[in-house]
């Protein structure tokens, strides 16, 4: 089902925890909502599960209003970051909640009810859990069931609020995979909330990058990451050399010094420069738009990763840069630096 | 002393205290101090005192308690069977101890569900709203605890006695609460009402709102989510408040005697009959209906330990 939303507003106090948010999302997506803490996004899939309500604005799923209705009319399947589960039941039970208080007229008989867990359960590879009790689970295990829990209600969306961000580094690592099939499967518009770029590039077919209440940027993993469109998003996502520089015209200066590249229509006055560590070629001194002497390489798998004292700053500039080890680069050693790829955003 | 010899008496300081470290002892694992250089015989848990002074605390705590909660309790029973069995229960057979025995239990009947349902009420709005005047809300709720129980009672007295505000409005109209049993129940409730709120308060906000959360989005109404995953996550928390709450609401002297009106055979609770009966000097049968308050007592006390085991098991962190 498609959801759209409208100018949400939602403020808590004086704090503006949503600032007049736009966000349509096509049927079957898989969509991160990806931003730091206090960005607004855990707000905005409360207000569309209907766990909190906006000051003002519009929520429909698949067309239809979706603030006319509470929480327990949407139809909508959540899963919390603490996983939520009912800890006085069984695994069986958490599962079949949704199917026991459904009213009296719509609600099956107990022997559906149990199939249906009993395939919940072999969906999420956890039927052999069935009679244990939630603190009786690994956490990967918990945040499994609570996602059959979800799915039992057959819900029209699905919301995932940071899913994976209590649970350690390997199993966050396997179940992203597997929350991925998952979605091939079963096709149901999801949305999950989560600080972590990788996730969030990793999972999702489109990235919402959200800051301060408001959408920074939406596209693809791809397109996020390689055409960023704020200062915001080119810093939140992927490690970024960032530089103070001056735009005048079509000229770039770091401190009064011309760079040689051009502005890429930059509007004139203090901008910052970001490139990608990895964007940043390295060459004899002499050749490039940038020198600076070596202070220390440390090299891991196929880079090289060197600290660049940048000449003309009297060394308090200090930026990272990745280079391939074609070259060893030795402490010391004065280079030249020629960004290949990079963005100018004017300083705020 | 040398550096040597310090040196030395380290390292035996590590190899004594390594079993230490095993689960099956019991002490905590002892700080190794490895700059102090003290006979190897010295070395002891820091935190465990020396024999004779742990003998001498231990034996002070027994026999205080022997002295202030035994002795009396075993004196109550005694006193009460000190003319036979026979007494015993004609004393328990007397209509006006009877009359006790009903009013008492009519009062912590209504109290105990009264404050149940207030207590609920109260917890639930502390522990799963924001609203301003919360902590104000906490503070009220205490108050009873700190007010004497006395004053508990003046203040019914002052609001519906003869001369009180409402007296001569309740007057006219016939209707009866001070020494009757509507003001009997009106000062316990006062009395208990802390009971259960207290119980429940901190239980629920350790336990959140977000199960709440998750029952509504699976399509559960309020009165599905208060009844399939509230009040069982709550269960042994509520239990245990009504159990104090009832202890004290069968126990309360201060404040019902105050608005009793001690009319025998009517307004007289057990506590007020156990003291008129004392002063008139039937010893077995003040001591016999208060051996039925020890009683009591004692079951509560059973009960109590069994549930604050249970509640320890459903604390059970949630973590991983």
């Amino acid at each position: 089902m498609a959801i759209e939303v409208k100018n949400i507003v939602k403020r808590f106090g004086s704090f503006a925890a949503l600032d007049n948010v736009d966000l349509k999302v096509a049927d079957g997506e898989l969509l991160a909502l990806l931003g730091p803490s206090g960005s607004g996004k855990t707000t905005l899939l409360r207000i569309i599960a209907g766990l909190d309500w906006p000051d003002s604005g519009e929520v429909a799923i698949d067309g239809e209003n979706a603030l006319s209705r509470g929480a327990s009319e949407r139809q909508v399947g959540f899963v919390f970051q603490h996983y939520a589960l009912f800890r006085h039941m069984t695994v069986f039970e958490n599962v079949a909640f949704g199917l026991r208080v459904q009213p009296r007229a719509i609600r099956k008989d107990e022997a559906t009810i149990r199939a249906r867990v009993k395939n919940l359960l072999d969906l999420v590879q956890l039927d052999w859990l069935a009679n244990r009790y939630p603190s009786q689970l690994s956490g990967g295990q918990r945040q499994r069931i609570a996602l059959a829990r979800a799915l039992a209600i057959e819900p029209r969306i699905l919301l995932l609020d940071e899913p994976f961000g209590a649970l350690d580094a390997k199993v966050r690592k396997e179940l992203r995979q597997w929350l991925r099939s998952l979605h091939n499967e079963i096709h149901v518009t999801s949305i999950f909330v989560t600080h972590d770029q990788e996730e969030a590039l990793e999972v999702a077919n489109r990235v919402v990058v959200m800051d301060k209440g408001k959408i920074e940027q939406i596209g693809s993993p791809g397109d996020v990451y390689d055409n960023p469109a704020t200062a915001f998003v080119h810093g939140f996502i992927g490690e970024s050399i960032v530089l103070p520089v001056d735009v005048a015209g079509d000229a770039v200066r770091l401190d009064g010094r011309p760079l040689n590249i051009p502005a890429l229509g930059a509007a004139s006055g203090a901008a910052k420069l970001f490139v990608r560590r990895h964007d940043m070629a390295v060459g004899p001194a002499g050749t490039g738009a940038l020198e600076g002497a070596i202070r220390h390489v440390r090299s891991f798998g196929p880079i090289q990763r060197a600290e660049v004292a940048l000449s003309g700053s009297e060394g308090k500039t200090v930026i990272e840069i990745d280079a391939p080890r074609d070259r060893e680069l030795q402490a010391g050693e004065i280079v030249s630096l020629q960004p290949r790829r990079y963005r100018i955003f004017a300083a705020q | 002393m040398s550096m040597q010899t310090g040196l030395a008496t380290s390292t035996t300081q590590l190899r004594t205290y390594a079993p230490a470290t095993d689960v099956s002892v019991a002490a905590p694992a002892p700080r190794l101090e490895i700059a102090r250089a003290t006979p190897v015989t010295a070395h002891r848990n820091p935190r465990t005192e020396p024999g004779p002074i742990r003998l001498v605390i231990i034996a002070l705590a027994i026999a205080f308690l022997s002295i202030f909660v035994v002795l009396p309790l075993v004196v109550v029973f005694a006193s009460a069977f000190s003319k036979g069995v026979v007494a015993y229960f004609a004393a328990l057979a007397e209509p006006e101890a009877l009359a006790a025995i009903k009013l008492t239990l009519l009062v912590a009947a209504i109290s105990v569900t009264l404050n149940l349902v207030f207590g609920v009420v109260a917890a639930w709005a502390i522990s799963k709203f924001e609203f301003t005047g919360k902590t104000f809300l906490i503070t009220l709720i205490d108050l009873p605890f700190s007010v004497s129980p006395v004053i508990s009672g003046l203040v019914f007295v002052l609001l519906f006695g003869a001369q009180g505000y409402f007296g001569p409005w309740l007057q006219a109209h016939n209707v009866h609460i001070l020494f009757a049993v509507p003001g009997i129940a009106l000062a316990t409730i006062f009395v208990t009402f802390p009971f259960v709120a207290r119980a429940l308060i901190p239980l629920m906000q350790e336990q959140g709102t977000q199960e709440e959360e998750a029952a509504i989005s699976l399509g559960a109404s309020g009165l599905q989510t208060f009844f399939r995953v509230t009040l069982p996550n709550i269960k042994w928390g509520l239990l245990y408040g009504v159990l104090l709450c009832n202890a004290r609401a069968m126990g309360e002297f201060g404040a019902v005697s105050v608005v009793s009106g001690h009319i025998r055979g009517e307004t007289n609770t057990m506590p007020l009959l156990v003291e008129i009966l004392y002063n008139e000097y039937q010893f077995v049968a003040s001591f016999a209906i208060a051996s039925l308050l020890a009683m009591l007592a004692l079951i509560t006390l059973v009960a109590k330990t069994i549930l604050e085991r249970r509640l320890d098991e459903a604390e059970v962190p949630d973590g991983d």
